[in-house]
């Protein structure tokens, strides 16, 4: 075994590096010229810091030689949180970071996952709402440009729009989760089946069903009133702060719950033609710093670097 | 992702639920007249139609080799990890998963009582071992691939756990069902990414879907 690597991993050989790093060069001079400086944290950390937190349970535990467990970070907010409670505890607002990092991931067997990933990523501390978001979504949406990617779109939601819509229709608690677990798993005709059997009207129950398969441009966000006004407001300040070229990748998505506990509000996700899944993702996290020791309103993202990758190559293919 | 315009590809069982998807896809507007005429073909890039083994449609449909798919539930309770957009009921296919012994004496329930465990033998080894765990009790599961019948027939378990639409194998074998786990039909899926970037297209095909249910929903 010995000549062998873990299953999700991989060895980087030239070829494929100079690629990488080109790819990772243009989406680095984006974000140093966005003011986003690139950090670097150590890829164990203690796992308490990941537990205080909702954050994606870290799959690979170790022990030191005091007895502490340590664990190989899950993703990189968490650790930047840490870096700004105990590092930037009096600077000025807003903070701007970056990274390039791996995170690392538990895998399901027999499905080709990655144990370890390489994320590129911004954190935008300090920024609240539609004016942080915008910015988030902003360097997206230029980093994805300089990777060479054509036909990428972002879909923006809302992680409390969905819950706000379910309580101010009446739906009990209880049965809130269990659909709001089938919406983050995709299931919409169970779903379905859970609105039908709620004590709804039948015009509300539409409504919940529609909402939840709501996704498309600027046009969804026309006439919302109601429970869903506080949404459409929030969504089109965003809108309204984006330029043209940054709006027209947008896709608003009403139904996109994201799975990660720490988000508080919106949440994007990106797609490409060229690739059957999400090259990265992100959304606002206002309540993490606060576990830190600076309660500060914060937005980010992540991009998967062997997705984002992929995704050029197929685009590259399409091209001819 | 399949396809870089409008345009969707859609993932076929081939199998028991083959002629009422073909029927189902005619209703909509997909014209199948290549497929019910190639027996052979797998892919019939005119029609957007791709045909394959029911337990594949999942895997083509999560990476985005096809944009959307039909397949039963009993495939996608089994294969509940993969990460596919689960759209409609299309109410065909109807089956029924169901735990299955030998006629008289319930040797499942005889095992759990004598002994606390009992071996089930299934084709759906996740469904199986879901569902006892889920009703608290121990079983060891030995998967097969062939006809689930002959196992309790020959001692290899206790009971089986299987699909089945009108029970006739499971008589014929003179089995008896013991519980019902789950109702299964087909289902239309999507996969996540062109459940977003082809929305226009998906919606429209629900919309007709759902006109064609209402219309042949018999009133």
């Amino acid at each position: 075994m010995s000549d062998r690597i873990p299953s999700g991993t991989r060895d980087v050989l030239p070829d494929e590096m100079r690629e990488l790093r080109a790819m990772t060069g243009r989406i680095r001079e984006v974000f140093e010229a966005a003011g986003y400086g690139e950090i670097y944290t150590p890829a164990l950390e203690y796992e308490r810091t990941f537990e205080t937190v909702a954050s994606l349970r870290p799959a690979y535990r170790l022990f030191d030689e005091h007895g502490h467990t340590l664990v190989l970070r899950s993703d990189m907010t968490v650790p930047i949180a840490r870096v700004v409670g105990n590092r930037y505890a009096t600077a000025p607002t807003p903070l701007r970071f970056s990274y390039l990092a791996h995170a690392y991931r538990g895998v399901l067997p027999q499905r080709g996952q990655a144990r370890e990933l390489l994320q590129a990523g911004v954190e935008l501390v300090g920024a609240p709402g539609a004016e942080g978001t915008a910015e988030a979504l902003t360097v997206l949406c230029d980093a994805l440009d300089a990777a060479g990617l054509e036909n990428y779109r972002v879909g923006l939601g809302d992680v409390l729009l969905y819950p706000t819509l379910l309580r101010s229709l009446g739906v009990d608690p209880d049965r809130a989760e269990r659909i709001l677990a089938l919406l983050a798993g995709g299931d919409f005709v169970g779903v379905e089946t859970e609105l039908a059997s709620a004590s709804l009207s039948d015009a509300d129950a539409e409504l919940l069903l529609r909402v939840s398969r709501t996704r498309g441009g600027p046009e969804v966000l026309d006439g919302l009133d109601g429970p869903l006004h506080d949404a459409g407001t929030d969504m089109r300040a965003v809108l309204e702060r984006l330029t043209p070229r940054t709006a027209q990748r947008v896709i608003f998505d009403f139904g996109l719950v994201r799975s990660i506990g720490y988000y508080t509000g919106a949440v994007f996700q990106v797609y490409d033609p060229a690739y059957g899944v999400p090259l990265g993702s992100g959304g606002r996290y206002d309540d993490l710093l606060a576990r830190f020791g600076r309660p500060l309103p914060a937005v980010g993202f992540a991009l998967n670097v062997e997705r984002l990758h992929i995704a050029l190559t197929g685009e590259e293919r399409g091209r001819g | 992702m399949a396809d870089d315009g409008r345009r969707l590809r859609i993932a076929v069982p081939r199998g028991a639920l083959f002629d009422d998807t073909l029927d189902l896809l005619d209703g909509l507007g997909i014209v199948t007249d290549e497929v019910r005429a190639n027996d052979r073909r797998l892919l019939f890039e005119d029609a957007g139609i791709v045909t394959m083994r029911p337990s594949d449609v999942p895997t083509y449909v999560e990476a985005g080799a096809a944009d959307l798919g039909i397949t039963g539930k009993d495939v996608l309770l089994e294969q509940s990890d993969r990460v596919v957009h689960e759209l409609r009921d299309l109410g065909y296919g109807r089956c029924v998963m169901v735990l299955a012994s030998v006629a008289g004496q319930d040797r499942v329930a005889d095992a759990l009582r004598r002994l606390g465990v009992v071996r089930i033998a299934t084709k759906y080894p996740r469904i199986a071992a879901e569902y006892f765990e889920a009703t608290g009790r121990q079983a060891e599961i030995v998967e097969v691939k062939g006809s689930v019948e002959l196992a309790p027939l020959t001692g290899l378990s206790e009971g089986i756990v299987d699909l089945t639409a009108t029970g006739t194998t499971l008589r014929e074998n003179n089995l008896v069902i013991r519980e019902e786990i789950a109702v299964c039909t087909a289902r239309l899926i999507a996969n996540p990414v062109a459940d977003r970037l082809k929305s226009p297209a998906i919606d429209r095909l629900l919309e007709r879907l759902s006109g064609r249910s209402h219309e042949g929903g018999g009133h």
